[in-house]
């Protein structure tokens, strides 16, 4: 006979875990499916995580959360390519606790977060996939799966499986993923001693360094690259559009060889043993690109929801915050007696317009079309401006007010003076 | 007919890195997986059982977290499952997890009398392929290693023929339950779990026995005090001095090669060309 | 040896080193003989070569354990240990010995060794000599160390180092068994050299009776299925070896590994998942979990040289690599390299191969 359950939250991600874990917790009855063969064996993340929206759930978690660094210090690098110019925030400020903001590896985060799921009470069954959402009409009311005897029935189905969600395209709940609005990662986790990283990154303990890098290193797709330290491993990684590597016709695993070869990066992974590789989509085309995020009896969180915030490389606390928030929303609607109707689901709507998740995803919503439609910031600026800093930096005779004339002239010929303006203009707007 | 099968948990070793300036193994972040090898003899146990029905019960003998190898295995379909752990056991080689093992599977035969013990060749992480041969001898059962296929099993009289791989061929034996046997690798898949079996294994209250429960007797025959061996030295191996002479050639003409590697190679190892000469055709 | 690794690693040192009085009296490195179908299996002579060191730094006899139907060709292995350097033998003929059993073969060994107490015995770690090697070791309760590819003494506590590889080659150890004897070690094929075969040696033979009737013996050999010879590749004896890995791409393309293979007259080898994948049987496979191999010449075409696969092959004279990624970790110990496309290098490297033995052929 098969089983029933208040909710089936489908994946195990950050997104997956937040809901199924304030489910349970409330007491429903929760079943969760994962795919992978443990939560986590199939993610893949840069990673930092932004402790505060998994602090609202799990006060506690910093005592057993396996935490790699916490981040001390930010570099924001512009590469051209042989050079870069950069700057480096880094503030004592990050060394009070608790600390904000920490480097972790999500295989074994994704684990820990599954294991305070299951004590919480909800069922967690991996290894299994779920192939399509079982309709009454328009009503989702259960699940699939790919095992024999594989149909369980709930209330309702909370669709936390990852950017290019198959089961709500199936499910005719929107449609499909344009090339323009995901991006393409891919990283490599290098193993390196820990005394190696303290040297190499000038940190002690547990301090941990961010590098994000923009410019030659991809090939002037719209992208970025970055490098995080872990505590006993560095994390390097690089991500394009999808419809950018369509039109250039590179690999995203060509443009990460190239990145580790360029001397500025080199010298921080030299004598790193390549642990893991790995290639993921992230949704990056913003609110515009946004599908419908609940239904009749379904509701969607996280990447299958496009909740990424693709300029400050957040997604992850998207992630938790929705599948809170997608919880709660169940959790009121039980106590209050109501059905998980479309009509009582907009409250999720609701909580997350009152939320920074919204107000962030709006915030930026022109990003994505300044880039694509401004390929310059990828790709004439970066050299621009690691040109200038060369000419301003070497040391040969020509006085300094002649550089900044040389510059000046440089920049102009490559942009318009009006083109120069335009593009800040465009940024400022779209940042606004 | 009751069937226990022995599995381990054991560190994906694929996984494992060694620190390189501590020497010691880095287990964190590496998954903890069945045995692999242990799998085909579980699978050999479902079908036997499948055939002629009767019951499975999983056994290991490790940490807390081994429990997770037993659920799997629950989940496969066996019928029980029982997690032998205990501060006693620990540090134990083969010799004291052979009588840990044995003292569990006594005490297991008080519920239904086991007609066979299955274990898989050998594990990844300890790579001995003693504990098998180990249990069937404190248990004074007839041991059959490196079996390939049960022939036929006969209830009624207690009779079971398998294949057996050996240096030269294969030896067709036949003996009476109980018996132990370790299956070969290779000759049947693991079966895809069915969505009911993932629930009751998610489920299910897999027996926690400590030694008092697993029957140990003689604590001094556990753990450190009943192993005889002693790891005494754990080390890297040496890397090789030099590393490969790389062979740059202009093009891979035959001609090339020739002239780049053979040339060389033969002019180091002169008694080398002698010897394919003699045999290449 | 997982766990035990780490926990026992303080251990050695409070453990006492001092022998009890009891097994003083055991003496002696023993290397049981392994044959089937008529011939000592290698390993067992690799073994007596390697037993001679041990018994030569520790002063003692080195003997060969040999069991099996009575006749003529089970004694000519008594001579077949002398030659290869015991100084004795200890032979126990008895039909029911024919076949290879457990029983009557665990109860041959152990009787021998409670009687004449050897301080070290050695087998292969063959399917026979594991199968027996534990069941001996838990009848006499002593430690048994398995798969060692290093062996030596500690002089002064008279005891046995055994080094093997542990957490799939990652790590070596060196384990020893205090306070137990005889101490028990396994040796997989080709590990230990092949010592020279000296036909002017001799010594002596010390017979016994097995003490068993056919009736007490529960298991029964119905048939015994030989193994095709020509079928079953001999990897652990081939002198050369050209082997393909996952680098090989398709199943269609180890015809360039077989083409290169036949002119050297070599056998063919894998890695684990190109077995996997059904490309080849499970007899070629190369490595930790397959076998290990030892040849003149080791050709490693589309090969990472993961751990698993070196502690296989890494005791061969000569490696060439073949591998389109220079990072390859197959080039930090092969002999040779070359960076590039098996799929255009093999059929050059063929044809080099053949060129050079056609002049090399007619030259000599
Ligand atoms: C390279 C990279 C770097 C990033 N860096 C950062 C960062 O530094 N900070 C940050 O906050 N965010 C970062 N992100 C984004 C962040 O990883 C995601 O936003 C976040 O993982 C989304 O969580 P999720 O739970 O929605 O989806 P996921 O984490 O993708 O989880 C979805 C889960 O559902 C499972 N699943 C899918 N389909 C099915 C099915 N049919 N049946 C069963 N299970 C299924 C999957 O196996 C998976 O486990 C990064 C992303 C990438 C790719
Ligand atoms: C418990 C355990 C036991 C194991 N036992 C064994 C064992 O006994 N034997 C064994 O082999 N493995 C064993 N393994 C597996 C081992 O860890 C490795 O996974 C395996 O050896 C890798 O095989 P590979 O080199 O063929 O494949 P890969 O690691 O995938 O390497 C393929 C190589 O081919 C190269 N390549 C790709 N294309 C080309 C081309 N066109 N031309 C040239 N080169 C190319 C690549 O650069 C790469 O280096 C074991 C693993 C475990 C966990
Ligand atoms: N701790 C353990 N618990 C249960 N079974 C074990 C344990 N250790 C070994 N075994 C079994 O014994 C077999 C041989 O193990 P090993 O001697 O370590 O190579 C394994 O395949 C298992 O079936």
């Amino acid at each position: 006979m098969a089983e029933k359950f208040d909710v089936i939250v489908v994946g195990a991600g950050p997104s997956g875990n937040s809901a199924a874990y304030t489910l349970a917790k409330a007491g429903l009855s929760v079943l969760q499916i994962e795919r992978g063969e443990s939560p986590g064996s199939k993610n893949v993340q840069g990673a930092i995580l932004y402790s505060d929206a998994l602090e609202r759930m799990i006060p506690d978690f910093r005592d057993d959360a396996p935490l790699e660094r916490h981040i001390i210090e930010q570099r924001m690098w512009v590469l051209d390519d042989e050079s870069y110019i950069g700057s480096h925030y880094r503030s004592d400020a990050f060394n009070k606790e608790p600390y904000n903001r920490y480097t972790m590896i999500r295989s074994q985060f994704d684990k820990w977060f599954s294991e305070r799921v299951k004590a919480a009470g909800a069922l967690v069954i991996c290894e299994t996939t779920v192939s399509h959402l079982l309709l009454d009409g328009e009503r989702v009311i259960g699940v699939m799966t790919d095992r024999q005897g594989g149909e369980i029935y709930a209330d309702a189905v909370i669709l936390a499986d990852g950017v290019n969600s198959l089961l709500a395209k199936k499910a005719g709940f929107h449609p499909e993923l344009q090339p323009k609005d995901v991006a393409l990662a891919v990283k490599e986790i290098h193993f390196m001693p820990q005394e190696l990283i303290e040297q190499r990154f000038n940190v002690k303990g547990t301090e941990g360094v961010v590098i994000e890098m923009v410019g030659k290193i991809t090939k002037g797709m719209m992208g970025t690259g970055f490098l995080y330290t872990n505590s006993e491993s560095v994390t390097i990684g690089v991500g394009c559009m999808l419809s950018d590597f369509k039109k250039q016709g590179t690999t995203p695993y060509a443009l990460l060889e190239e990145m580790k070869a360029h001397p500025a990066i080199k010298p921080l992974i030299q004598g790193g043993e390549m642990k893991e590789y790995t290639a993921h989509l992230i949704p990056e085309g913003g609110y515009n690109a946004m599908p419908p995020i609940y239904g009749e009896g379904w509701m969607i969180v996280g990447d299958a929801g496009m909740f990424v915030n693709a300029v400050h490389r957040e997604g992850s606390n998207l992630a938790m915050t929705t599948g809170m928030h997608a919880a709660e929303t169940l959790i009121e609607l039980k106590n209050e007696g109501k059905a998980f109707s479309a009509a009582n689901l907009k409250r999720y709507q609701a909580k997350l317009d009152e939320s920074f998740v919204m107000k962030d995803m709006k915030k930026y919503k022109n990003m994505p079309d300044v880039f694509h439609s401004n390929p310059q910031f990828f790709n004439d600026y970066p050299e621009m401006l690691s040109n200038a800093a060369r000419t301003m930096l070497t040391v040969d005779g020509v006085d300094k007010k002649s550089k900044e004339r040389e510059i000046r002239g440089t920049f102009r010929r490559r942009r318009s003076l009006f083109g120069l303006l335009g593009d800040t203009f465009k940024l400022w707007r779209a940042f606004e | 007919m009751h069937i226990v099968v022995c599995i381990k948990q054991v560190p994906d070793s694929a996984q494992i890195r060694v620190h390189p300036v501590t020497n010691t193994i880095m287990r964190q972040g590496v998954p903890a997986i069945v045995n692999p090898y242990d799998l085909y003899a579980l699978e050999e146990a479902l079908r036997l059982k499948d055939q002629y029905g009767g019951r499975v019960t999983v056994l290991t003998m490790g940490p807390p977290m081994a429990e997770a190898a037993l659920r799997k295995a629950i989940s496969y379909g066996a019928d029980d499952a029982v997690l032998v752990t205990d501060r006693v056991f620990a540090g134990s080689d083969t010799l004291a997890t052979s009588y840990a093992l044995a003292s569990a599977i006594s005490q297991i035969s008080k519920d239904m009398p086991v007609d066979l013990v299955f274990t898989g060749k050998q594990t990844i992480d300890g790579d001995t392929a003693q504990v098998g041969p180990g249990v069937a001898k404190r248990l004074d059962m007839q041991l059959l290693t490196y079996v390939s296929k049960v022939r036929s099993l006969d209830t009624e009289n207690d009779e079971i023929v398998v294949e057996r791989r050996s240096e030269g061929g294969v030896q067709v034996l036949k003996t009476s339950t109980p018996c132990l046997i370790t299956v070969l690798e290779g000759n049947n898949e693991m079966r895809f779990a069915t969505m009911a079996n993932m629930f009751r294994a998610s489920r299910y209250p897999v027996k926690i026995w400590n030694k008092d429960e697993a029957g140990i007797e003689d604590v001094t025959k556990t753990g450190l005090k009943g192993s005889p061996t002693v790891v005494s030295k754990v080390f890297a191996p040496t890397p090789r001095a030099v590393k490969a002479e790389i062979i740059q050639c202009e093009s891979n003409e035959p001609g090339d090669l020739s002239v780049t590697l053979l040339a060389k190679m033969f002019n180091k190892h002169p008694k080398l060309e002698k010897e394919i000469a003699k045999r290449a055709v | 040896m997982s766990e035990e690794t780490e926990a026992k690693k303080p251990a050695a040192g409070k453990r006492k080193l001092q022998l009890d009085e009891s097994l003083l009296g055991y003496k002696g490195v023993w290397v049981f003989v392994e044959h089937e179908r008529g011939a000592i299996h290698p390993v067992s002579l690799e073994l007596l070569g390697e037993g001679r060191k041990l018994a030569d730094m520790l002063g003692v006899e080195l003997a060969g354990v040999v069991m099996g139907q009575p006749g003529d060709t089970t004694r000519s292995f008594c001579h077949e240990a002398f030659f290869h350097g015991a100084d004795l033998c200890y032979l126990v003929e008895d039909p029911l010995l024919t076949d290879y059993r457990n029983e009557p073969y665990t109860k041959g060994l152990t009787d021998l060794v409670n009687k004449y107490q050897p301080e070290i015995l050695l087998l292969g770690a063959t399917t026979l000599g594991r199968d027996l090697a534990g069941s001996v070791a838990t009848t006499l309760k002593t430690g048994l160390t398995a798969d060692c590819t290093e062996l030596n003494v500690d002089l002064e506590a008279r005891s046995l180092l055994a080094t093997r590889p542990t957490f799939g080659g990652s790590l070596l150890c060196t384990i020893q068994t205090l306070n137990y004897r005889p101490q028990m070690a396994t040796v997989r094929p080709r590990v230990m050299a092949m010592p020279e075969r000296d036909a002017t040696r001799s010594g002596r033979i010390v017979e016994d009776k097995l003490g068993m009737v056919e009736s007490s013996i529960i298991t029964k050999v119905l048939e015994f299925i030989p193994d095709e010879m020509q079928d079953k590749p001999q990897l652990p004896f081939a002198d050369i070896i050209v082997s393909g890995g996952r680098g090989m791409k398709k199943p269609e393309n180890f015809k360039l590994i077989w083409d290169l293979a036949n002119v050297l007259g070599a056998e063919v080898g894998a890695t684990r998942p190109v077995v996997q994948a059904g490309w080849l049987d499970l007899e070629r496979q190369v490595g930790q979990s397959g076998k290990t191999v030892r040849p003149k010449l080791y050709i490693a075409a589309g090969i990472s040289g993961a751990i698993q696969h070196r502690v296989g092959m890494d005791a061969s004279d000569v490696i060439i690599a073949i591998n389109n990624d220079p990072n390859a970790p197959i080039f930090d110990f092969a002999h040779y390299g070359i960076v590039g496309n098996a799929m255009t290098i093999l059929p050059a490297l063929t044809e080099a191969f053949k060129a050079h033995l056609a002049t090399a052929r007619k030259a000599g």
